[in-house]
């Protein structure tokens, strides 16, 4: 089995939003709505902080909430666990959208749904997705975790730390967030702004 | 940040269902793509990049594993940087400024090339008739500064060449690098990231100026465990993965140096068999640094003496692999720039770090062969982010630049050509070039910028977009973009020099000329053909390569040449030669030079010049999605970061009654006030600065995304402290207070402008 997944070392990222304009370009995401966005949080006080840069996007549930709220059936599991749309079975009733509880969909002008889909063409062709490609902090890595020589398995195993964005929600996600700035994990839902 | 999800959506002004309409396939899924190498030029990095084209448009650029600057890794604005070619408010033709009407009033007509060369020759001919050559000034930024702020003004005959990239940003930093080591920083800083295991940060901001490869290296050595200290009154996203913060006091940072200085020494824990080995002037430094103990400069910086004490150590513990890095932008705080930068290249050199790995490397540009051409008259000063030489041309038949005199240093301070503009003092400048270089927000003092630009008799912009300075022009040269052009090779000094090559993705969009032809054929119009014997610009390229056996051809499918580099002393010494350059080939802690100058032949620490009270002193940095002031109409990259906010502590905005977001005015100590701008209420700085993104708060409707946006560091800046060692300017000498009463400006979305400009 294949089971992909990708995970982001918060201690390295910088929130710079490299991975959130390679992933507007290369998937031609218009101006107004984003697969992929960034939350800078800063926790504590003068002089004792520090700042989380927490990227967001899909996370390719592996209980995804999204998917059997779709009246078509346009929302499917691909089999190595990619969370897709059928773009051309959605009518936009924006279900999906509504039943996402980390947001990670957005309506196209076109008048249908999008979100990451870990660029499955590039995936398909055996590179990686834009975002990991580009991250010039080296922080995101994406790969097969049932292959524990993958770089995304290999990430996982050596962390210090590995969470997930609302776990409780048991949707068990397959975008790790590693080795949290914070002691406590990752900080609420509110962010800062740049 | 951007943010993301559904509820932007309704943004989106047709963003409504509609199930009939078909997915468009993407660009990807279409069977015309070609890719092209060529160097990005979003900031001055560089990196190597592949351009993929579909249906005649740049699609999506990529780094390459082969380059090493990129990897095959980008920055954000890499990334989104490809917008710009597509921006609708790109300048399209060749304009001249209505006859008759006032500078700065934006009246313009379309001209043919043919008429806007004759238009500045003319011009340019009366200027040298009336005052001379000298009189006309080049300004330059960009790759193709190298046309306009060198070598057209050499066979022009004109020493008042200049680049901002010199004396309002690296100057300091070359300057005494050249002093001390014979030997410029490179335009890469020559940090030997992969070797080091302790790392110092005086305010250097990597990860919010997202130079890639530094970013890349920086983050890859934290991964592999190196400690990171950060010595910055704000509490930046380099901060942010420190081990240790230091928030020091605005302009004492050459106070701690010194103080870690004085520990080294004192406490025996510098490297002497390296500084014995490669230094002159040790015994004085020794004598000199006594009086800077850790509670001298505990006083002036805020930072415990214990603390100064033990980073002193730790560095001392991992030394030779313990590395200050110099930073770029080192036009802080005026008269103490020289001397803070001589302290932190001394500190390095006492760690023994400078040609060792873990410390600095040295570099030198690959050699490739000019394109043979008659010596030029004059070889202008404008020296580069790789530093200016401490050559003085002194048999020249030229006037000596207008700034002569008003410093030390020998490259080219564009500041300083501003007041002859003015005064015609110590001769008239009646003719001015900006290549690329914002004149109003990059050069303090923009009121007397602008009564200056009055004054000329020739004034020529030459840029892609219609940026406030550039309507001010008698004459506009609309430039193709990067993604359009050939330019010439880029000779990249690094620890594995390397070449890179430009090719065009696609022919300009509009009636716009690069660099390189339009130095040409101005050249021609000024009877200066014979310097430019090329026939075009591929025929200059393949001319060029062959001097190394290789070919325009070949290296359009290489995209860089990767050479082999000289990195350490060890090298160096294989080949039984020196790479200091200093005239006692050893590194001059101690400098004669300067003191046959009658200069501080060492550091000494220059007490911060303070503001008047109620005020705070302006800082300004980076966002990691912008470059300079250049990137601000781009949609992608604004939509990413749409406006700069004003941090300032949560104490002192809840002294002030501001809350966070709300809109406030800036006002200087002279009364200048910007805004409306965002207070960005943070724990993350000192009380006694505010701290402001630079490049937003642009003042023109003709681009429509950027207008408006934020406020300008650069307009608040109406006073800067020439730097008497190197020119620089510095630019952290203006105080602001926080005005409250500020109206939302209401900017609207980023994608509803970027809709109605290209609808008009
Ligand atoms: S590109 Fe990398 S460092 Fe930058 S925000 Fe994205 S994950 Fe973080
Ligand atoms: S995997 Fe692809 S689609 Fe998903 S966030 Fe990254 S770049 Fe965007
Ligand atoms: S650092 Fe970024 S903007 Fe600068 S050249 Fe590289 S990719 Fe382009």
């Amino acid at each position: 089995m294949t089971r992909l997944a990708m995970a982001i070392d918060l201690a390295s990222c910088v929130g710079c939003a490299a991975c959130s304009i390679a992933c507007k370009m290369e998937n031609e995401v218009p101006l107004g709505v984003n697969r992929l966005w960034i939350r800078n949080t800063t926790v504590g006080t003068f002089p004792n902080l520090t700042v989380e840069h927490r990227p967001e996007q899909c996370l390719h549930c592996e209980n995804p909430p999204c998917v059997p709220v779709c009246p078509t059936g346009c929302c499917f599991v691909r089999d190595d666990g990619i969370v897709d749309i059928d773009v051309k079975k959605c009518i936009g009733c924006s279900a999906c959208i509504a039943a996402c509880p980390y947001d990670a969909r957005h309506m196209l002008p076109q008048g249908y749904v999008s979100k990451c889909d870990f660029c499955k063409h590039r995936v398909d062709e055996g590179r990686m997705p834009a975002c990991v490609e580009t991250c010039p902090t080296l922080c995101r890595t994406f790969g097969d975790l049932d292959d524990p020589n993958s770089p995304v398995s290999i990430a996982i195993r050596e962390a210090r730390r590995v969470d997930v964005l609302r776990p409780g929600l048991g949707t068990e996600p397959n975008l790790y967030y590693l080795n949290t700035p914070a002691a406590f994990g990752l900080v609420g839902e509110t962010g800062g702004t740049l | 940040m951007a943010l993301g999800g559904s509820a932007q959506a309704q943004l989106f002004p047709d963003g409504f269902p509609n199930p009939f309409r078909a997915p468009p396939g993407k660009w990807f899924t279409k069977d015309d793509v070609t890719t092209s190498y060529n160097y990005c030029e979003i900031c001055f990095w560089k990196c190597g990049i592949q351009a993929s084209v579909q249906g005649g448009k740049v699609r999506k650029v990529d780094g390459y594993e082969s380059n090493p600057k990129s990897r095959g890794m980008l920055c954000p604005r890499g990334q989104g940087g490809v917008a710009t070619t597509y921006d609708p408010d790109r300048l399209k033709k060749p304009l001249i400024r209505v006859e008759g009407s006032e500078r700065g009033s934006g009246q313009y007509r379309e001209a043919s090339w043919d008429e806007a060369y004759d238009y500045i020759a003319e011009k340019m001919n009366q200027i040298k008739f009336e005052h001379g050559s000298e009189s006309v000034a080049f300004f330059g930024h960009g790759t193709g500064d190298a046309w306009f702020a060198s070598y057209l003004p050499g066979a022009w005959g004109s020493p008042n060449a200049a680049k901002p990239s010199v004396s309002l940003c690296t100057g300091p930093r070359e300057t005494a690098s050249q002093y001390t080591f014979g030997r410029g920083i490179s335009g890469h800083e020559q940090i030997d990231w992969d070797e080091t295991d302790y790392i110092v940060l005086i305010g250097h901001h990597i990860g919010e100026d997202t130079h890639n490869t530094q970013l890349q290296d920086f983050a890859l050595a934290l991964k592999r465990g190196a400690k990171l200290v950060v010595v910055d009154p704000r509490f930046s996203v380099a901060a942010s993965k420190a081990n240790d913060w230091l928030p020091i006091k605005p302009a004492t940072d050459t106070a701690l140096l010194l103080a870690w200085a004085n520990v080294l020494v004192e406490e025996g824990l510098y490297d002497a068999e390296y500084v014995d080995k490669y230094t002159v002037g040790f015994e004085q430094l020794a004598a000199h640094v006594a009086q800077y103990t850790p509670e001298w400069a505990a006083e002036i910086t805020e930072i415990p003496a214990d603390t100064i004490r033990r980073i002193a150590r730790e560095m001392a513990a991992h030394a030779p692999r313990a590395v200050l890095p110099v930073n770029r932008h080192t036009v802080w705080y005026g008269p103490d720039d020289m001397h803070r930068m001589r302290s932190l290249y001394i500190v390095n050199v006492l760690l023994g770090n400078y040609g060792m790995p873990g410390g600095y490397y040295f570099c030198d540009a690959p050699v490739v062969e000019a394109y043979p051409h008659p010596a030029l008259p004059l070889s202008p000063a404008s020296g580069g982010c790789g530093g200016g030489s401490t050559d003085v041309v002194t048999d020249s038949p030229f006037r000596p630049a207008a700034d002569r005199g008003k410093f030390f240093g020998t490259a080219t301070a564009v500041q300083e050509l501003i007041e002859p503009m003015l005064t015609g003092e110590p001769y008239p400048i009646k003719g001015l070039f900006s290549y690329g270089v914002n004149l109003f927000h990059s050069i303090p003092m923009v009121e007397r910028t602008k009564q200056a630009l009055k004054e000329l008799d020739l004034y020529v912009a030459i840029d892609i977009l219609p940026m406030e300075h550039v309507m001010w022009a008698d004459v506009i040269l609309p430039e193709s973009t990067y993604l359009e052009r050939y330019d010439d090779l880029l000779l990249q000094a690094y620890k594995t020099p390397f070449i890179s090559a430009r090719f065009p993705a696609h022919p300009p969009l509009y009636d716009t000329r690069g660099a390189f032809d339009m130095a040409k054929q101005l050249g021609e119009r000024l009877g200066l053909g014979e310097y430019f014997p090329w026939e075009n610009v591929e025929e200059y390229l393949d001319r060029r390569l062959s001097s190394i056996g290789s070919s325009l051809e070949a290296l359009k499918d290489q995209g860089t040449i990767v050479r082999r580099g000289r990195p350490y002393f060890a090298d160096w010494e294989r080949l039984n030669r020196n790479p200091i350059g200093t005239p006692s080939g050893k590194i001059e802690i101690y400098s004669e030079r300067f003191a046959e100058a009658g200069l501080d032949p060492l550091p000494v620490f220059v007490p911060p010049i303070e503001g008047p009270s109620g005020m705070y002193r302006l800082l300004y940095g980076r966002s990691p999605v912008h470059t300079f002031a250049r990137t601000h109409n781009n949609p992608i990259l604004m939509e990413a970061h749409g406006e700069n906010g004003v941090w300032i502590s949560t104490s002192e905005a809840a002294g002030l009654g501001i809350r966070h977001n709300e809109y406030v005015y800036l006002e200087n100590q002279d009364g200048v006030r910007e805004g409306p701008v965002r207070a960005y209420v943070t724990e993350r700085i000192r009380n006694d600065c505010v701290y402001l993104v630079h490049g937003f708060g642009h003042k023109t409707p003709l681009m429509r995304i950027a207008n408006g946006r934020g406020a300008s560091d650069n307009y608040l800046q109406t006073r800067y402290d020439l730097d008497p060692v190197s020119g620089g300017a510095g630019l952290r000498n203006n105080w602001v207070k926080l005005v409250k009463g500020a109206p939302d400006p209401q900017h609207p979305p980023v994608a509803w402008l970027a809709r109605e400009g290209s609808r008009a």
